[in-house]
């Protein structure tokens, strides 16, 4: 892409048109390579045109036009199939302006659904299910892809041309579930999408803390579902715990690139504009008269935080009862150990280590850091010293990040007296 | 990145005018596009600058001067505003060319302004710290 004023308007462009035209194309072509390979075709036309002849009043509809006359000329070169041919044939010309009016409500959001249930398909891979997506859905470069996640650019895009050949060979086909199979192949998507906000609100490994473009990209595919998918409670649910979340970007990091916990950040810079989004999100979540799914009552308890105008006003007993109530219904041991965290600030730390020493007891989460990270936090408060420095010291041996190593360290060094 | 989107007022807007049934629909057919794309922060209408109140400075460390509206300068009044989150300048000048013309009578005008943002402000890490610290309470 050239550095030229037309070729970033070009790419602003598409990055609005492009997974509305690679919707539309799979719709046709039934196969959603083959259908960003024909959107890529149209771009490079575009490319070469637009910079002389002025961008089009309508580019959306001039890409789709464009596309559909080389899918036209593939097929017939190809001599693919007589009914795909004649169905291209006879859509060839709808793609103008009025069309494209008409459809804004319904048929475009409809093909960017079923195109999302394609990119997360239960057949690919957790990875190639979010590499796809950030390319297919939220129109990023491979490269992109690949700085996002610390990953050499030939690693990414190996892993979305396998995926596609996957999804081709399996026959995967380009539609909505219904019926039983639409909750469970809608908790994929959901899952893709928090995945990647939080491969980008904490990262696993080496040094970045924060990698914004992945949280922005989930959050922004969050409102894309709740627009397009608004009867699904968890769509509202996971879009306001990703909302309230990313209300505490910036104060999650200090100066220095440390971590700065929840209780320790300054309430004082969190984004209002999106806590407002996210209780707007739950609210349109419960207005819906569902019990609330997994994603739903941890923005629920995300929101406890964000109303809280210091940690003191934290109202633990009520994140206590959320938390026992995510516990029912998606029992794991990481709730159990947020739970134990609640509890002990609602109640006291003896109760909340009870818990902990319950989850230490059944031995998950031994690999964990956190697990003995909250063991040492709550001895500390005990005044239990000595076994909280032990814990702290295997929590720092356990994390992979190595700013949260140097706090652990830090704690550790803090219980000696 | 942020863009505020601001709707210049017009001699209508300013005389309360309520926009026609075909501005409405042309707007929120707009703000629905904006919605699906996720794009969409906040969109808001003002009243007129009748009611307004315009808080002003004019002598260095004296008393604030309190007026109330109306203010003269239809153009200088922003009439309403659109917050977009977008991946580029470039990104959020094409959402804007894509808004319908909010007056429709030859007044109307569309500024776009990006939101501050510490980080982006400096690549010079003193003065980000610089910055950060004057957001800081």
């Amino acid at each position: 892409m050239s550095f030229s004023d037309a070729g970033r308007t070009i790419d602003a462009i598409w990055r609005i048109e492009s997974p509305k035209l690679i919707a539309g194309l799979t719709r046709m072509v039934r196969d959603v390579g083959l259908a960003e390979d024909l959107a890529q075709d149209a771009l490079v036309i575009a490319l070469e045109r637009w910079p002389e002849t002025g961008i089009p009043d309508n580019p959306g509809a001039w890409l789709m036009t464009t596309a559909k006359r080389r899918a036209i000329d593939l097929l017939r070169r190809n001599k693919l199939r007589d009914q795909k041919y004649e169905e291209l044939t006879r859509s060839a010309e709808w793609y103008t302006e009025e069309d494209m009016d008409r459809q804004l409500d319904g048929e475009i959001g409809d093909d960017l659904l079923r195109l999302i249930f394609m990119t997360c398909h239960p057949v690919l891979s957790q990875d190639a299910r979010v590499a796809l997506t950030l390319r297919l859905l939220c129109g990023l470069t491979t490269d992109e892809i690949a700085r996002a996640f610390l990953a050499a650019e030939a690693t990414i895009a190996q892993r979305i041309v396998r995926a596609k050949r996957t999804l081709s060979a399996k026959k995967v086909p380009f539609e909505v579930p219904v019926g039983a199979e639409l909750k469970e192949r809608l908790g994929t998507v959901l899952e893709v999408m928090y995945l990647m906000f939080n491969e980008g609100y904490s990262a696993t490994a080496g040094e970045h803390w924060v990698r914004p473009l992945l949280c922005q990209e989930a959050l922004r595919l969050g409102r894309v579902l709740a627009e397009i998918a608004p009867d699904e409670p968890e769509v509202h649910g996971l879009a306001a715990l990703m909302e309230i979340q990313a209300s505490r970007l910036k104060t999650r990091v200090g100066a220095d690139g440390e971590p700065i916990l929840l209780m320790d950040q300054n309430r004082a810079q969190w984004d209002r504009l999106l806590i407002r989004r996210g209780l707007a999100a739950l609210n349109r979540c419960r207005q819906l008269g569902k019990p609330l799914g997994p994603y739903a009552l941890q923005a629920a308890i995300a929101a406890c935080h964000a109303q809280a105008v210091t940690p003191a006003d934290t109202d633990w007993v009520r994140i206590s009862a959320l938390y026992e109530a995510l516990s029912r219904v998606l029992p794991s041991p990481i709730v159990e150990l947020n739970r134990a965290v609640a509890v002990a600030m609602a109640f006291g730390p003896l109760y909340g280590l009870q818990i902990v020493d319950a989850i230490t007891e059944e031995g998950a989460l031994s690999e964990y850091h956190l697990l003995p990270s909250v063991r040492g936090d709550l001895l500390f408060k005990l005044d239990r010293f000595e076994e909280a420095r032990l814990e702290f010291e295997r929590a720092a041996a356990l994390a992979k990040n190595s700013r949260e190593r140097d706090l652990l360290l830090a704690r550790a060094s803090e219980c000696i007296h | 990145m942020r863009f505020m989107m601001i709707v210049k007022g017009t001699t209508d807007s300013e005389a309360g005018v309520k926009p026609s049934q075909e501005l409405l629909d042309a707007m929120l057919r707009y703000n629905e596009e904006l919605a699906k794309a996720g794009v969409l922060l906040a969109a808001d209408g003002l009243q007129p600058s009748s009611s307004g109140i315009r808080i002003s400075y004019p002598e260095p460390g004296g008393k604030p001067k309190v007026v109330d509206g109306p203010f003269t300068e239809a153009k200088e009044i922003i009439a309403g505003f659109t917050l977009i989150e977008v991946k580029s300048r470039e990104e959020a000048i094409e959402w804007a060319l894509r808004m319908p013309d909010p007056h429709g009578g030859g007044q109307g005008e569309i500024e776009l302004r990006q939101i501050f943002d510490p980080e982006e402000l400096s690549s010079d890490e003193n003065t980000q710290e610089k910055i950060k610290g004057q957001f800081r309470l």
